[in-house]
């Protein structure tokens, strides 16, 4: 959606022409990757234990939920909304499954089944009110936030008295669901979690399905420009409906790795995490205001954010200070973005 | 790892996108261990007696809470005592927390101490610990589970024994009906305390608060004695909610008592003035400080303390009668 306009040194096309480099430049992950190098040399340097095999298992795992759903709130903001339900969501998908297999008797499969039932419809109810109504998504999923907040507690104190759901152990299926959700993978030393899998293989699928699929496309369009995307006859409901179930699915995803892996759930998980997806998806490269980013990026703004978590912990800085620490790190990280963000700019220009 | 997908990582993709489920599907059967824990829970291995240089703390409570700044005073003070670097870290999420114990595993700790608000979630990685060899002491919660996953001492307070030693002196002051003021939805601590104290004090409603909000506390507490006249008790789980607790009884002109779990420079005022009847203390400066002292003599000489049964550190009380003696204490934070 770019207006080409014809400067000395800039090619005619988006990328056609440009020299390798330059191409480089071109990519909204750039910057993203220029910060995670620089976080990762800079913990590198500090601590030792930053690189040995359990260390590198450490910051991945930290990584991997939250790039699992930094990854579909890049799609979604690439198109131009935002879900404040993504968070909580993660707790929902845990207890519904935990309390269908725990107090309900059920098979885990099954339990996973209605629980991502319940998702993708609680997606795609969020995706339908915003396109109805035409309020700011913002809005009508903080709503969504607070009644699943709601929800979560209400419900686990109904039906178990207490305030945490316990004992998926012990639930039948739970060693074949627990294989596909939370085993370890041991290479060498290190144990990587199972979630690390699906954080790469959901966010070569996003990938894929950004720059490689007519849906891609429509996810730019209707990020970008939504009048002119309906103009051109872009099914923008449809598009904006999926993506707000591809958040919710990957609740669904990260909910299921967190009660299989920790065999418990607390009803007040996941509160607040939705603005860690959407600082990962923004270092990761993604606009505020839509029709650009990489889910590609956003993977790697989770990785950032996941490494300076641990790396803090690895340089032994007192753990006063470590949200400032944090946060100075993400604004870094931001600003080395934000850097090569204008030369593509320029460039395109 | 970290940065390789960069060069061109669309185009990378593009090619390598078809063939990737596959070969993760490939590498996840070929070395793969099943989920949680399927193991017994490994016996703790005595470590070769030595010194010990470095113990991470990890907690479940919130950065800036004031009960959890004691537990870590405590800590420190002893790593100061004792001569050990101690490492406080925390965090609310079960998720996190369990991360931050691996964290100390790969940092290779001679000791590690941590508290337990949801045991199963910090399973795979305590007896990660445990099987690495390091010796874990539990604290403040999860008593039940602490020998199980193989630590070799609990400190802490019994939470229901402690809840019931309170309904039954709120009971005691001739007190009718109570309600109890639950701050922290996913704490299991606040469950049990309201439980036990309900069960000793009889009749007895719940309200839902949130800690992070003060306003909502206070007004809530008000609206809930405005609603029900026949409430002339409240207890509440925590000091910051006390002190709400207190100006919401006075805004709403009821004459209800008020009793709380904790202490702090606040809840001390309100004794001494009159306006608080009780607090429940667990004394959580020895939370930090006990369990490095259990872990020095552990990797120095094989001891262990409290012969299989959890070390209690509570619960105490203080009221108008020993409140002046405690007040410096609280204000010097290690009370």
């Amino acid at each position: 959606m770019t207006v080409v306009t014809k400067t000395s040194d800039a090619p005619q096309d988006q990328t056609a022409g440009a020299s390798p480099l330059q191409r480089l430049f071109l990519r909204p992950e750039i910057g993203a990757a220029l910060g995670a190098l620089l976080v990762f040399v800079f913990f590198s340097i500090i601590t030792d234990r930053f690189l040995s095999p359990l260390g590198v298992a450490t910051w991945l795992d930290d990584s991997s939920t939250l790039g699992i759903m930094a990854v579909a709130v890049a799609l979604l903001m690439i198109g131009g909304e935002f879900d404040l339900s993504a968070g909580v969501m993660t707790a929902s998908t845990a207890l519904v499954t935990a309390l269908l297999a725990v107090h309900a008797g059920w098979n885990v499969w099954f339990a996973l089944l209605v629980s991502l039932v319940f998702a993708l419809a609680v997606g795609a109810f969020n995706g339908w009110v915003v396109m109805r109504t035409g309020l700011p998504s913002f809005i009508v999923t903080l709503g969504t936030f607070l009644a699943l907040q709601g929800l979560n507690l209400g419900v686990t104190r109904l039906v178990t008295d207490t305030v945490q759901v316990s004992g998926v152990r012990a639930a039948d299926g739970y060693q074949s669901a627990g294989w596909v959700f939370a085993s370890t993978l041991n290479i060498g030393d290190a144990r990587l979690q199972a979630s690390v899998v699906w954080w790469i293989v959901l966010t070569a699928l996003a990938a894929i399905i950004l720059v490689r699929t007519r849906f891609g496309n429509w996810i730019f369009a209707v990020g970008g420009e939504l009048p002119s995307a309906r103009a051109v006859g872009v099914p923008a409901d449809r598009t904006k409906i999926l993506l707000f179930m591809g958040t919710a699915f990957a609740g669904w995803v990260v909910g299921s790795c967190n009660i299989l892996r920790f065999a418990s759930v607390q009803a007040n998980q996941g509160v607040g995490l939705e603005l860690h997806y959407i600082i990962a998806a923004v270092v990761g490269g993604c606009l505020l205001t839509g029709g650009f980013g990489s889910a590609v990026g956003a993977a790697i703004g989770a990785l950032i954010f996941g490494m300076a978590r641990q790396g803090i912990v690895f340089a032994r800085w007192d753990s006063d200070w470590f949200m400032l620490f944090l946060g100075v790190l993400l604004l870094a990280a931001v600003l080395v973005n934000n850097r090569f963000q204008k030369r593509a700019e320029r460039v395109r220009r | 790892m970290s940065s390789r997908p960069q060069r061109g990582a669309t185009a990378w993709w593009r090619r390598q996108g078809r063939l990737l489920p596959w070969v993760a599907a490939a590498a996840l059967l070929a070395a793969c261990s099943g989920p949680g824990t399927d193991a017994p829970a490994p016996a703790p291995t005595p470590v070769a007696a030595g010194r010990l240089e470095s113990v991470a703390v990890v907690t479940h409570g919130s950065p800036g809470d004031a009960f959890w700044n004691v537990v870590k005073n405590g800590a420190e003070a002893a790593g100061k005592d004792l001569g050990v670097r101690v490492e406080y870290n925390a965090s609310g999420d079960p998720g996190q927390q369990a991360k931050l114990i691996d964290n100390a595993v790969a940092q290779g700790v001679d000791g590690l101490v941590v508290s337990m608000a949801n045991p199963e979630a910090l399973r795979p990685s305590l007896e990660k610990a445990v099987a690495a060899g390091i010796p874990v002491v539990t604290i403040n919660s999860g008593e039940a589970e602490s020998a199980k996953f193989g630590a070799f001492a609990h400190v802490g307070q019994s939470e229901s024994l402690a809840g019931q030693a309170a309904g039954k002196r709120l009971a005691d002051a001739g007190r009718g009906k109570m309600l109890c003021v639950i701050h922290e939805a996913g704490n299991v601590g606040a469950s049990e305390r309201c439980g036990g104290a309900t069960k000793a004090f009889g009749n007895a409603t719940t309200l839902q608060v949130d800690i992070n909000n003060p306003t909502d506390v206070q007004s809530r507490i008000k609206g809930a004695l405005e609603a029900d006249h026949s409430i002339d008790s409240v207890l509440t789980l925590t000091s910051q909610i006390a002190a709400r607790a207190v100006d919401a009884v006075h805004e709403a002109r009821s004459a209800a008592t008020v009793a709380t779990f904790d202490l702090n420079s606040d809840v001390v005022e309100a004794i001494r003035a009159g306006k608080l009847l009780f607090a429940v203390d667990q004394q959580q400066y020895e939370q930090g400080y006990l369990p490095i002292v259990l872990l020095q003599l552990y990797r120095a000489n094989l001891n262990t303390v409290g012969g299989g049964a959890p070390v209690q550190t509570g619960p105490g009380f203080v009221d108008k009668s020993n409140v002046d003696a405690v007040a410096a204490l609280v204000a010097q934070g290690t009370r």
